[in-house]
């Protein structure tokens, strides 16, 4: 469980403050779920998700426990605090779902995503794309005369500026992964 | 030790094992194999129904009758898909039961093999939880895990489908409990929070428990705890729906139910209190009427199993969550320590405005003329099962509405209606879960004729199992509670409404061998109903009745609970547009 890097101490139970701030402005949360690596269980998720009409802005779902069989889901949601909590809640309550935690609330957390842009076009706009792939760090991946597929990580943020920036130069394709997120420290 | 068996012999093993004694279920290609072994056994009774349907809500009723899990087997694909209707039922009303389900062969799974439906994905929405087994080695386990998950925290229904070659290849059993679940609810509540609440309770001046389903599914001992709390504060109490019994109708702290069709001086109890109690229940939208306008001054509380119900509907002040059970028995012990202190005089005083409430006397009616009405015909029931040791189930309707303002309940699990879903059809396959858990007692279901019509194949089965079940069919020729909405909310427009071509229930029940019994008249009324109840099978009793009577009190849509209309009144002006958007 220690390489989940989960906090210790932090069940399920208390991923959800029953007593919570009852504001109407709406919140983005990032909650990370650890769930049991079983057929059906992202439909569980997702199925809660469309029934009850949560949004979801992103999600994200690999295997990070091989031998206990678990998976992690990272779920950045919107809503205010009393869905927030019901969200919790709720996902709380799918009996394949072992842990819920709010990385928002549960103290700072880092946010990373990977994304791949396809940018085609020549002459300035092409070379201004390098400079400005260079800039932010992006690799490119592929190239050919008339494109190339740099590929970016880091906050969701910075992807979305990195996007509004390629998108005058000729983007033409994008694929990204949706948010993965850790608490920091230990 | 460990045993190998085929898959087939395991699911009977397992469910020898978890102490089920009775089975409903209906056969099919895909369960031919547990058929056989049910064949080869005496420990567990299976019972045919007429429709999957009808097994699911006899399991709840069984369940709900008795505290254990119901227990279901249907075959794939319609038998699967038959079963989802009981399954919502008992999603939101929180009944234990085990549905297991046959699939065609692992190897054929996704192919549109016949009788293949994706039972899993179909029932996710609609169980608490569900498994596919692919494997014979993991089935026996499986299976002793669905019946943990039904019956721990909050309960609720659980499904396993189960291939048709697993049931066929050998594997090895596992026991019970030989591996500890996951799956752990919290059973006691936080004792600061209790404190809290003891605390609330010695300050209140208008106090009010409120109680729901959530009491009788913690059990026996939780009614128990709830009325020496209630005996001991001297606080009144009411309940919902889902929680009529926990508290007995006879005690002098009892308000009678509240909400949409409860009494007035429950609903102005509600409304009017300082201090809620929520003991196991959900502030569900028949309860509280218009949100923002619900018990405005009131202080908060609310013991729940389920931490999603708290905060959900209603923000609450004091949230305790764990088993009612165990809440009720740390709250007595903190309060008894404190000093067993209430605000006596206040509380006084409060009881002085209630019994004021009460002298409007809102079930009052007069029964006149040569037309029984339903409220009169459920009195006389009340009258004349009084020292029977019975149970009642009901249809939706109006019908429904009647049996829980007009009968009388002293303990839980004697009352069995399709509440959270509403499910017509639901009352006489229950009936029949019931009597097949207690076979000497008395067994009414209360029914509207259009519900009745739903299940009544399940005749059927009451005759062939000699089940003596009591069908009180309150015939108004409509299908009453839709009637009365359209009275109410669309100009008495009767769109659909109307009971057509209905059959001779008495020739109908002599169809099927039973005993049938019609009355119309108010004078009659006793001895037919005597005559029922002491018929030894089963019997369809036809009761005509009033065809255009109101269920009032009523809670229009969109308003409060202090907005009851008692009464015939103008209907016209009950309803403001916005409520009318509301079911
Ligand atoms: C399966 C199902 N379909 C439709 C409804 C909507 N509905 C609620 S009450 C009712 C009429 C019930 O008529 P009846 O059983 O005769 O009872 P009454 O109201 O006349 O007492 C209907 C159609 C429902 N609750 N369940
Ligand atoms: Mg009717």
């Amino acid at each position: 469980m220690s390489a989940l890097k989960i906090k210790k101490g932090a069940t399920s139970h208390s991923a959800y403050n029953l007593r919570p701030n009852f504001s109407d402005v709406e919140e983005r949360h990032t909650l990370a779920l650890l769930v049991e690596n079983e057929p059906g269980v992202l439909a569980r998720v997702i199925g809660l998700y469309a029934g009850r009409g949560y949004n979801i802005d992103s999600l994200t779902v690999a295997e990070v426990d091989h031998t206990g069989h678990l998976s992690r889901i990272t779920i950045v949601t919107r809503g205010t605090p009393q869905v927030i909590e019901q969200i919790k809640a709720q996902t709380g309550r799918i009996i394949s779902v072992r842990e819920v935690h709010d990385l928002t609330v549960e103290g700072p957390a880092v946010e990373r995503e990977l994304a791949m842009f396809k940018v085609a076009g020549t002459g300035d706009k092409r070379v201004e794309a390098l400079r400005l792939a260079d800039i932010f760090r992006a690799n490119v991946v592929d190239s050919t005369l008339e494109s190339f597929v740099f590929e970016i990580t880091g906050a969701p943020e910075k992807i979305d500026a990195f996007a509004d920036l390629m998108r005058p130069l000729g983007l033409i394709d994008v694929a990204r992964t949706g948010v993965a997120a850790l608490s920091r420290g230990s | 030790m460990t045993r190998q068996m085929t898959g087939a012999k395991m699911i009977v093993q397992a469910l020898i094992d978890q102490g089920v004694d009775t089975v409903f279920g209906y056969p099919g290609g895909a369960v031919l194999p547990i058929y056989d072994e049910i064949f080869q056994q005496n420990s567990i009774k299976h019972v045919l129904v007429r429709h999957e349907q009808g097994a699911v809500h006899a399991a709840e009723g069984y369940a709900r009758a008795t505290g254990k899990p119901g227990v279901c087997l249907v075959t794939s694909g319609p038998g699967a898909t038959n079963a989802v209707t009981g399954l919502t039922d008992a999603l939101m009303d929180s009944i234990p039961i085990v549905v297991l389900t046959g699939q065609v062969p692992t190897f054929m799974i996704g192919s549109d093999a016949f009788q293949e439906a994706d039972t899993v994905g179909i029932t996710r929405p609609c169980t608490k939880h569900n498994w596919l087994v692919k494997e014979t080695d993991n089935l026996s386990g499986t299976i002793h895990e669905a019946f943990h998950v039904a019956m721990s925290g909050r309960p609720g229904p659980v499904l396993v489908d189960i291939p048709k070659d697993v049931q066929f290849a050998t594997g090895e059993y596992t026991p019970k409990a030989a591996k500890k679940s996951h799956y752990q609810p919290q059973l006691k509540g936080d004792m600061d929070a209790i404190v809290e609440l003891v605390e609330a309770m010695e300050k209140a001046k208008k106090p009010v428990f409120y109680t729901g389903g959530g009491v009788i599914n913690s059990g026996p001992a939780a009614s128990q705890l709830l009325r020496e709390l209630v005996e001991a504060t001297g606080f009144p109490i009411t309940s919902t729906l889902m929680g009529l019994g926990c508290y007995p109708a006879s005690g002098d702290k009892w308000l009678g139910m509240l909400g949409m069709h409860g009494l007035y001086e429950a609903n102005m109890a509600m409304h009017g209190c300082d201090l809620m109690i929520n003991i196991g229940a959900r502030f569900d939208d028949r309860i509280t009427g218009v949100v923002d306008k619900f018990s405005p001054n009131s202080k908060k509380a609310h013991i729940d199993i389920d931490p999603s119900s708290i905060n959900k509907v209603i923000r609450v002040d004091i949230p305790i969550m764990g088993d009612v059970g165990h809440v009720l028995e740390d709250l007595l012990k903190v309060w008894k320590s404190r000093g067993r202190k209430t605000n006596s005089e206040a509380v006084a005083k409060w009881w002085k405005q209630i019994e004021e409430w009460r002298a409007k006397d809102c079930l009052k009616f007069e029964q006149k003329g040569a037309v029984i009405k339903p409220q009169y015909a459920l009195s006389r029931l009340e009258a004349l099962t009084q020292k029977y040791d019975r149970y009642i189930c009901t249809e939706v309707g109006q019908h429904q509405m009647w049996a829980a303002q007009y009968l009388g309940f002293e303990d839980p699990n004697r009352w069995m209606t399709s509440g959270g879903l509403g499910t017509m059809g639901y009352g006489f396959p229950a009936s029949i879960g019931v009597q097949m858990a207690h076979p000497e007692a008395l067994v009414i279901n209360v029914a509207g004729e259009a519900s009745w019509l739903m299940n009544m194949q399940e005749l059927g089965t009451a005759m062939q199992y000699q089940l003596p079940v009591k069908q009180f069919i309150l015939n108004n020729e409509r299908l009453g509670m839709v009637r009365q909405w359209q009275e109410l909310l669309h100009g008495e427009r009767y769109s659909s409404s109307w009971s057509e071509s209905l059959p001779d229930f008495v020739k109908l029940a002599e169809a099927f061998g039973a005993k049938g019994i019609i009355c119309s008249d108010p004078d009659t009324l006793d001895d037919a109903i005597m005559e029922m109840l002491t018929h030894k099978g089963p019997v369809v009793f036809d009761c005509l009745v009033t065809k255009h009577e109101n269920c009032f009190p009523m809670i229009p849509s969109g308003k409060a609970h202090n907005e009851m209309i008692m009464g015939e009144v103008d209907t016209s002006t009950a309803i403001d547009a916005e409520g009318k958007v509301l079911v």
